[in-house]
């Protein structure tokens, strides 16, 4: 996970609450096998109404998304993450966020970071004057700053301290690699290995066939 | 301090005990891996630009989407063939072994593990797969994770987990003649449903349970998160060893004797205390059927489906509604009138050796009820070698099923084994979930036993319904392991 401290990129007004996580992205999407590429996917359904907001060429190349409250509700998919990293967001800012989709943002390392909704009104207000507003997001100092307006945001200590370090849950544990060589050298030696392969010997399997 | 089976396991991994209710970091000893939950795991360590720490820990397979016909075909299935074909390319990439469709070890990831030699006492073992839980037969600590943490454990060989609590079901005294332990099983998730086993290791103790085959003692471990539980062990005995030695990973020499004086250490110790404890008498048991939409709506197939009405409990009631409704059976029913239209022999739960050999016992000689189609469908590509070798194939033809190649099937529908919307089986599978086995298919588990009955007469059936002609053995199915019908095998 990339070290964030600041981030500035254009700001998008998405003016809608409760958006949950099927409208970031839908079930269809969930087949894949990748975890990146789904930047098509994202808020699918709108994509294809010429008037939304990222079919505007002066939002289209966004990075900071603000957002209305209750942000990222229902299904626990990870890949609503996915979907708003691949597309190019670093930052959320609402009112309110659903806790799953939250604590998945923190892993994935997208700031979503919680703004009064008057302040959400104030940084719609500028990005929609000017289209094209770069937002600054700075974590040391918890603000966020567009145009002449500085507002503050909320983000748990210890998400903005593993964002700041650029650590995700297997970052985390590899702090602890030391602990892990010396554990795996008291490991008995019966303790089985897939490798080198042992197995009985190699037979060919004749294919079933309907039974005509 | 005195201790359980699971919390000696636990103990013995440790790699950092987490500080202020933080999570312990435990060391996994086997990773086993599959087509569907590895893909994004495989794509992490990539972005990421991390190895797979010990690909000599870990072991693919293909089983979720093959398909059990024409595994020499291209596989038609355009989802499947990109999620099998993305396994292998990602096993070539990160190191990791692999058994794909036509190699004869490839089959069910928790029957491949087994017969391998690679599950034994003692290990933690998990997979992106909740039957993970079947490798607690040998004494492990086994469980199914999700796909960050098959990541986590690819890049660390280690998760970060929280504390269980722990409970113990004792299984006393004998099983009737007829009763196996998938009767057990599910007669304990009916008793502390589907929830109950919730935030728990359970272990299964008793005289019932000592007496089972490995084989047994997998389908009750199989069948633990049905219960809502963690995982589910059984403490390792003089059967766990003869099954171990001399597979193909098993120890060998000194190895060998080091392993079982620890492996006998490994059992909860007599003054250990449990969070709950639960006892059955085996002796009351009879063979079990489900009624309804999950694994802890059944009941003993002499019983009739339950009247909603007369059920206290407002959700209880709701719940045995709606069930009754999808499986389209009348309340208050006798379950024996059930009438099925296919019958499925299978799955990681029923599809090994043992369990294909108490079929083809009771199907020889005798002919398929008319309409049903019956599929037999090995656990792995070796169990189909051995009951080949065996002939049970020719019993399974010459009755009128159909004999396939490995994989996991009807069990949950990802390959084109499916049910028909309205369509009834028998399956000796895990979940009868709607739709699990097919969209508007209608699923009542049940042993190997009452599959093959049931594939005779057409209507759920136990082998007391069955006119025997002394051709089959009863005393060899109180689950005591079965004697071979030929040479000793490795599966």
């Amino acid at each position: 996970m990339e070290k964030i401290t600041t981030h500035t990129g254009v700001g998008v007004p998405l003016r809608r609450s409760n958006v949950d996580t099927d409208q970031i992205i839908p079930a269809v999407y969930l087949k894949r096998v990748t975890r990146t590429g789904f930047e098509d996917a994202l808020f699918a359904a709108w994509r294809s109404d010429p008037s939304f907001v990222l079919n505007q060429e002066a939002y289209s190349s966004g990075s900071v998304l603000v957002a209305g409250p209750d942000f990222g509700t229902g299904s626990s998919r990870e890949h609503a993450v996915w979907a708003l990293k691949d597309y190019g967001f670093r930052v959320v800012l609402a009112s309110r966020f659903a806790d799953i989709f939250r604590g998945n943002s923190g892993k994935q390392g997208l700031v979503a970071g919680m703004v009064a909704q008057e302040d959400i009104e104030l940084l719609w207000k500028i990005l929609e004057a000017k289209p094209g507003t770069e937002v600054t997001v700075d974590l040391e100092s918890r603000t966020v700053h567009a145009d002449d307006v500085t507002v503050p945001f909320q983000i748990d200590e210890y998400t903005r301290w593993r964002l700041m370090e650029g650590l995700d849950d297997i970052g985390l544990t590899l702090q602890n690699e030391p602990d892990i060589t010396a554990f795996e050298e008291t490991r008995a030696a019966w303790r089985p290995k897939t490798l080198p392969a042992k197995h009985l010997p190699k037979v060919d399997i004749e294919p079933a066939r309907p039974v005509s | 301090m005195a201790g359980t089976l699971a919390e000696k396991v636990w103990e013995a991994h440790l790699v950092r005990q987490g500080a202020e209710g933080a999570p312990d970091l435990l060391y996994i000893d086997l990773h086993l891996v599959h087509e569907v939950t590895s893909p994004q795991a495989f794509e992490g360590l990539r972005l990421a630009g991390r190895p797979v720490r010990r690909p000599d820990l870990t072991i693919a397979t293909e089983d979720h989407n093959t398909p059990t016909l024409d595994i020499d075909l291209p596989i038609a299935d355009l989802t499947s063939r990109t999620q099998i074909d993305t396994l292998r390319n990602n096993a070539a990439e990160f190191g990791v072994r692999i058994h794909s469709l036509g190699d004869a070890d490839q089959g069910i990831v928790h029957q491949v593990g087994p017969q391998l030699g690679l599950t034994m006492p003692g290990l933690t073992v998990v997979c992106g797969d909740s039957h993970t839980s079947t490798h607690g037969a040998f004494g492990a600590l086994a469980f199914g994770i999700g796909t960050s943490e098959v990541e986590h454990v690819l890049a660390t060989q280690t998760l970060p987990l929280a504390p269980f609590k722990t409970m113990a079901i004792t299984v006393d005294g004998e099983l009737p003649p007829g009763a196996t332990s998938k009767d057990i099983i599910l007669a304990i998730i009916a008793k502390i449903g589907t929830g109950g086993g919730q935030g728990y290791v359970l272990e299964y103790r008793g005289e019932a349970i000592r007496k089972l085959s490995m084989e047994a003692r997998m389908t009750i471990c199989n069948m633990s998160i049905e219960a809502g539980a963690r995982a589910g062990m059984i403490a390792p005995d003089e059967t766990t060893f003869e099954y171990l030695q001399g597979r193909p990973h098993a120890p060998e020499g000194e190895d060998w004797d080091a392993a079982v004086e620890y492996w006998k250490t490994l059992r909860s110790d007599d003054d250990a205390t449990f969070d709950e404890e639960v006892v059955l008498r085996a002796s009351d048991l009879e063979p079990f059927v489900t009624w309804g939409t999950n694994p802890g709506q059944g009941l003993p197939l002499s019983a009739n489906v339950p009247v909603p009405a007369d059920i206290a409990d407002e959700g209880e009631r709701v719940s045995a509604e709606r069930a009754l409704e999808y499986m389209g059976l009348e309340a208050g029913m006798p379950l024996r009138d059930v009438k099925v239209d296919t019958v499925f022999i299978g799955s990681c739960t029923n599809g090994r050796i043992e369990d294909l050999r108490s079929v083809a016992k009771v199907l020889r000689g005798r002919a398929k009820a008319e309409d049903v189609r019956v599929l037999v469908v090995p656990a792995s590509a070796r169990v189909r070698l051995q009951a080949e070798a065996e002939g049970l194939d020719v019993i399974f033809k010459e009755f009128g099923a159909e004999w396939r190649n490995a994989g996991c099937s009807m069990c949950l529908g990802m390959n084109p084994d499916q049910l028909a919307p309205g369509e009834r089986a028998a399956s000796t599978s895990n979940r009868n979930f709607e739709g699990r086995q097919g969209k508007g298919g209608r699923t009542h588990l049940v042993s190997p036993l009452v599959a093959a009955a049931t594939a005779i007469r057409g209507t759920l059936s136990s082998l007391s319904d069955l006119d025997l002609e002394g051709d089959v053995d009863l005393t060899t199915f109180d689950g005591t392991p079965l004697a071979p019908l030929t040479a000793p095998s490795f599966v």
